[in-house]
């Protein structure tokens, strides 16, 4: 989320102090008319309904008009939307028929399998050569381990459906991210105009647009892959500018010395040798796309998201885990794919003319295993499809372990919840929903200004005073409450866990195994059993909150440490310095920029939870989406995501700019992200 | 990159393949109807899977194509009104009313009648809260504050908590509970998942627990309790306040029973008389869908099973929908 371009150096410590005076007086004035001031201006407690700016009307009248009206002439709006949407289903209907599926002549009921898809082991043999290739032996034993997973546990069918529209996202989003990132590389004012709305796309909850995009692209897979695709691609263009400007300079030199058209120079030399990032940025688009799983089987892309649905619609949490599970094994086998990928691609490329069986073995291979299991598979069901007697489940035993846990434990896990709800939660949230939003304007404004100056403060100022206008201001302080103690907790929890994996590979490794099932595991699957211990409420919600924008907090913290400069350390230990000095004075301090980044996505993955905590009865924006969305009401939807997006682009500005001034404190060299 | 390449080649070989199969086609339909598949939702309910199943195996009896699609219940509409889908089997009076309303509104969207289920929904309490109450299920007992009092937690306490539904399902319960003088306060879950996690929860425990269930569902047939019974429903209570009990406030009455709609897109009619004709004329009770519901959920048959068992016994009944 940050701002690639525009980090400005502070200067020295005559700003500073001016800034921290400021602050101190802002904070006075903020005080003072919080306590006092109500009697006289209570326009600014609560923001005069009448002044209310009706954008969500607005929005409607929109939306209406493009979706009805609105045409180029020879067409509408809506016919190239379907145009594309048709575009789009060419491939995935190929990838469906080929995992899932099958050949089919005709459509429906009526239709007759032609060719049956690819056997359960030729898909299986496919990847771990594909292991095998990119990373080696090792690499084919854990993806083959990751599909042989699924196929035990019964769970092939839903996850073929929902690979195949991963299979058909990640491209879409890798080659687009590419090129605008490219364009946005080559025009500044693209990048200008780029970055805005990538925030946003980023930050507002797809249930806001999901209405529109139904209507535009039509109910099934391709609007789902649509979704994805709008919350997925961001980070692939945001790495791929970065990556382009990091392009040592000397490559560029060289390029122009032999001679490139700007042509050649972007696709013959900036691109490949970017490349190692762009994988990056690639492996990001993957793994968001497989958080959209839920949502993508809400609106008919089917698969696995609609089976953890059904499944805890029934209360079946071992059937719901199952199905979780099998998202996040499919998670891991094209996250260790593409990273296998990724890393190849730094051998040099030795070209020899060896003909082309020579050259391909692994492609003949896989041909070669693809045609006979198909062959064998006409004869053998069991090649065909995984059977269904030896297919494990753990049946009812998760449900009988939370019932355990629920029998035995509930009363000393509600004392602790109601102690921590009736000291913590509530006092908090009472305090914001008190605060004037008029003295919270300021404040955000004259943070802005002491942290970079008038356009930041500005920008915070109008974003903040736009949300008390459209009349959310009370949901967005319950959402900051919501989200503000989460993360609190969440940062709380996850630095020190930080802290002793960056020491120890082993626990690291650990670490990082349990953080990344906790990135993709659908939040579903713990939240209803989160519902049995702690009932409804805010609480609940905040679980499910914490336990996923922990991962940041815990990534970027060892990412920090790790990145502190070894000779530092060991100037400090020849100083004589303790343990504990050697962390808190040279470690934490010289990781608190990669820290505050941290911080910065903890709020950011905090934000996107919204959506699912409204699930479990809070009264936020989430809900207010959610409400939007069962009357099909866009304005009101997207007023609400609008001011979700409003609240993560404040902060994650205002973050930011801290972290630049941290930097620029330590002297250490400005790096971006 | 093999993989690309593979896939590549994969895809132009398919190409040819489907291609040919396309033209090879056959179908077999009704004369003059649309061969194209009409498709119906399927939502993440069983008794929603089981009127869908029976409704697209009768039609597939007649010689219709169908199509099932997985959707959301509310997210729906926007695919029923562009005609991207066709028929959605259960629409309730009680939670879809406004999202059905809005999309009949555009004329794209016509309602086929009720599917002859009844919502029921109400206030519900397990059996053994009887104890600690002894004057349930009629209402006036709730008015008792060592009553209300069993059914608090330490967030509401004196007060007792009542769970209600998502606050998208609407009810009036805030309304009711002020209107007839309930000391009690209604928290929302915010789904239907999250409202029979807390009810296992609490039953598992044997610990108080007032919140709402509604039928046709499996939860009645696996937990035993009972409704609340309120003074019953009428129009003029919802709409008069000077009706009832409170003579200031409406709402001082139960739950209505609701209607559970067949809805879809307006197109159909034109496209596939005879299954419009169909779709229309299908009915079912709430005892025979709890039955099934129970059967499948709490005892372990699939959806097609139950439906394969519910379409033998009923063979002229559905014959009869599909006039032969």
């Amino acid at each position: 989320m940050t701002d690639v371009a525009s980090i400005q150096p502070m200067g020295a410590a005559k700003p500073r102090r001016t800034g921290a005076w400021i602050m101190g007086a802002a904070a006075i004035l903020f005080v003072l008319f919080w306590q006092y001031g109500e009697p006289i201006a209570e326009w600014a407690f609560d923001y005069p309904r009448k002044m209310e700016v009706p954008v969500a009307k607005w929005i409607n009248i929109f939306t209406k008009w493009l979706l009805n009206d609105a045409s180029f002439g020879l067409f509408t709006f809506t016919d190239l939307t379907r145009f594309i949407s048709a575009v789009v289903n060419v491939p995935y209907q190929v990838v469906l028929s080929l995992l899932s599926t099958g050949y089919l002549s005709g459509q429906g009921s009526g239709a007759i399998q032609i060719v049956p898809p690819l056997p359960w082991i030729a898909v299986i043999v496919v990847v771990a050569l594909m292991g095998l290739y990119a990373g080696g032996r090792r690499l084919a034993l854990v993806v083959s381990l990751c599909f042989i997973f699924i196929a035990v546990f019964g769970q092939w069918t839903s996850a073929m459906v929902t690979l195949a529209s991963i299979l058909v996202a990640v491209p879409i989003g890798v080659v687009g991210g590419l090129l605008l990132g490219i364009g946005a590389y080559r025009w500044r004012w693209l990048e200008r105009a780029l970055i805005p709305v990538l925030d946003l796309m980023q930050t507002i909850p797809v249930f806001a647009y999901l209405v529109p995009i139904l209507f535009m692209f039509g109910f099934g897979a391709i609007a789902a892959v649509v979704a994805t695709l709008i919350y997925a691609m961001p980070p692939m263009t945001r790495v791929t500018i970065l990556a382009l400007r990091r392009v040592p300079p000397e490559v560029k030199d060289l390029g122009q010395m032999i001679g490139c058209s700007q042509r050649q120079m972007t696709w013959r030399v900036l691109v490949p040798s970017a490349k190692e990032s762009l994988l990056v940025g690639m492996n990001q688009v993957i793994m968001l796309s497989l958080n959209m799983v839920i949502i993508a089987s809400m609106i008919g892309a089917g698969g696995l998201g609609f089976d953890v649905l059904a499944a805890l619609r029934r209360l079946d949490f071992g059937a719901g885990l199952e199905a979780g599970f099998a998202i996040v094994a499919l998670a891991i086998a094209l996250d260790r794919l593409s990273q296998a990928f990724a890393n190849r691609q730094a051998r040099p490329l030795v070209h020899e003319p060896r003909g082309f069986v020579a050259n391909h073995p692994y492609l003949l291979a896989a041909l070669v295993f693809v045609v006979i299991a198909g062959v064998a598979g006409l004869f053998v069901p069991a090649v065909q499809t995984y059977p269904d007697a030896l297919t494990i489940s753990t049946g009812t035993f998760m449900s009988r372990v939370v019932e355990w846990i629920n029998v035995n434990f509930f009363d000393t896990l509600e004392a602790i919840k109601n102690t921590l709800l009736l000291n913590v939660l509530i006092p908090f949230k009472r305090l914001l929903l008190g605060f004037p939003w008029i003295g919270v304007v300021a404040v955000l404004a004259a943070a802005g200004w002491v942290l970079r100056g008038p356009g930041l403060a500005l920008l915070v100022a109008a974003l903040s005073f736009l949300v008390a206008a459209t009349g959310q201001w009370e949901k967005a302080m319950i959402t900051t409450y919501l989200c503000g103690i989460s993360v609190l907790f969440a940062t709380l929890l996850g630095t020190p866990i930080g802290i002793l994996a960056a020491e120890k590979e082993r626990l690291w490794r650990v670490v990082q195994a349990a953080i990344d099932t906790l990135q993709t595991l659908p939040s579903f699957v713990y939240l209803m059993p989160a519902v049995m211990l702690f009932r409804v409420g805010d609480f609940t919600a905040m679980i499910a909150v914490v336990a996923y924008s922990i991962v940041p907090a815990i990534r970027y913290t060892v990412l920090g440490i790790r990145r502190v400069d070894p000779r530092l350390i060991e100037a400090g230990k020849a100083m004589g310095c303790t343990e504990w000095q050697i962390l808190t004075r040279i470690k934490l301090k010289l990781a608190l920029p990669e820290i505050m980044l941290g911080l910065n996505q903890t709020i950011m993955f905090a934000l996107s939870m919204l959506v699912i905590t409204a699930l479990v009865g809070t009264r936020d924006l989430g809900q207010e989406v959610y409400i939007a969305l069962t009357k099909a009401d866009p304005g009101r939807g997207l007023v609400a995501g609008l001011a979700v997006a409003f609240i993560a682009i404040i902060s994650d500005r205002l973050i930011s700019a801290g972290a630049a001034r941290a930097r620029s404190r330590l002297g250490l060299s400005e790096e971006g992200q | 990159m093999t993989a690309f390449e593979f896939r590549k080649r994969a895809i132009a070989a398919s190409f040819a393949v489907s291609a040919i199969a396309m033209m090879a086609g056959s179908f077999s339909a009704t004369a003059q109807e649309s061969t194209d598949p009409i498709k119906l939702t399927l939502h993440d309910w069983t008794g929603q899977l089981i009127t869908t199943q029976i409704m697209g195996e009768v039609l597939q009896k007649a010689g219709y194509n169908v199509e099932y699609v997985q959707a959301d219940y509310l997210a729906q509409f926007a695919g029923l009104e562009t005609g991207d889908l066709d028929v959605a089997m259960e629409m309730w009076e009680t939670t879809g009313r406004e999202a059905m309303d809005a999309a009949t509104a555009t004329g794209k969207v016509e309602n086929f009648g009720p599917t002859g289920m009844k919502a029921k929904e109400e206030w519900w309490y397990p059996e053994y809260m009887k104890e600690k109450c002894p004057g349930l299920p009629n209402w006036e007992a709730l008015k008792d504050e060592a009553c209300a009092e069993a059914f608090s937690t330490a967030e509401t306490a004196p007060k007792g908590r009542y769970l209600g539904g998502p606050v998208t399902w609407g009810g009036f319960d805030d309304e009711r509970v002020e209107a007839l003088d309930l000391p009690f306060e209604v928290i929302h879950a915010g789904t239907d998942a999250a409202l029979f996690a807390e009810l296992e929860s609490a039953y598992q425990r044997k610990a108080p627990i007032m919140l709402w269930i509604y039928a046709p569902h499996w939860a009645p047939a696996k937990y035993k309790g009972e409704w609340v019974e309120f003074p019953e429903y009428t129009p003029e209570c919802y709409g008069d306040p000077s009706w009832g009990s409170n003579p200031d406030m409406a709402y001082d009455c139960g739950k209505p029973f609701g209607e559970i709609w067949k809805v879809g897109w307006a197109g159909v009619k034109d496209k596939w008389p005879g299954a419009y004709e169909a779709i229309k004329a299908f009915t079912i009770n709430n005892d025979e869908m709890g039955a099934m519901i129970t059967e499948v959920d709490l005892d372990g048959k699939t959806v097609e099973e139950g439906t394969a068992e519910w379409m033998d016994a009923n063979q002229d009944r559905w014959m009869g929908w599909i006039g032969k």
